[in-house]
């Protein structure tokens, strides 16, 4: 099957077809679903995904259904392993409630960052940006 | 080529990526391709306090593109041999002979 596919690894993905999968993305965003499909540039196709939003030791699941993901945007792929899914110590909670949860911690983190800002800039240095601007 | 090369050589050897976004991630490297995509076994991460997704993951694919370093043992590393196929231009040697050839 490999020699078929002249892109090694992206033919490796080969065993990850019709598995649940954890996709990370570029803007830090969790992507869970059935892998189906993908390609060199490491296009994928998923189904019955969601998104699965932390806070701390807390998650919630938004539905999304069928995703198509542009490989660009992929940081990188992990299979679920179902029986270890079981045992981790995460605790679900509603959408709402997580996303309160989160939209707190960021007004907190930007706050923060401006008062940062502002202090860096007293001593001549420029803004670098925050987390996730990194790639 | 040339680090495709090492890269190759380095499989079923444990190693660390880390990835842009700070991540660490560190397992058996299983395969790896011309964009330095990453194939990892058996994977652990490090504080995996603040990366609570990775928990139930076992192994991973690592897009090249997002690496920021890799870590291996100085052991499994031949760094004359390195050196040596650095100053020859192994690959460009080999397009050239290549070239006589056809």
């Amino acid at each position: 099957m490999e020699a078929l596919i002249p892109f090694t690894t992206s033919g490796s993905l080969v065993d990850l077809v019709d598995k649940k999968v954890l996709v990370i993305l570029r803007d830090g965003r969790k992507i869970i679903g059935v892998f189906r499909s993908y390609d060199q540039f490491a296009n994928f196709l998923m189904e019955s995904v969601v998104e699965r939003l932390y806070h701390k030791m807390e998650y919630a699941d938004r539905d999304i259904g069928i995703l198509l993901v542009r490989g660009e945007n992929v940081v990188a792929v992990g299979e679920i392993d179902l029986i270890a899914e079981d045992l981790i110590p995460l605790r679900e909670i509603s959408v709402e409630n997580i996303m309160t949860r989160i939209t707190e911690d960021n007004t907190k983190r930007d706050k923060d960052q401006i008062i940062k800002e502002n202090v860096l800039r007293e001593y001549g240095f420029v803004s670098e940006g925050r987390e996730g601007d990194a790639y | 080529m040339l680090f495709f090369s090492f890269f190759k050589t380095l499989t079923d050897q444990v190693i660390t990526v880390e990835l842009k976004n700070d991540l660490c991630i560190t397992g058996t490297l299983k395969s790896v391709d011309q964009f330095l995509n990453i194939r990892l076994d058996g994977i652990t991460v490090e504080d995996p306090e603040r990366h609570p997704h990775m928990m139930a993951v076992k192994n991973c694919f690592i897009r090249g593109s997002v690496v920021r370093y890799v870590r291996m043992g100085a052991r499994s590393v031949d760094t004359t041999l390195l050196e040596d196929a650095t100053r020859r231009g192994e690959f460009m040697v080999r397009v050239l002979k290549g070239l006589r050839v056809d």
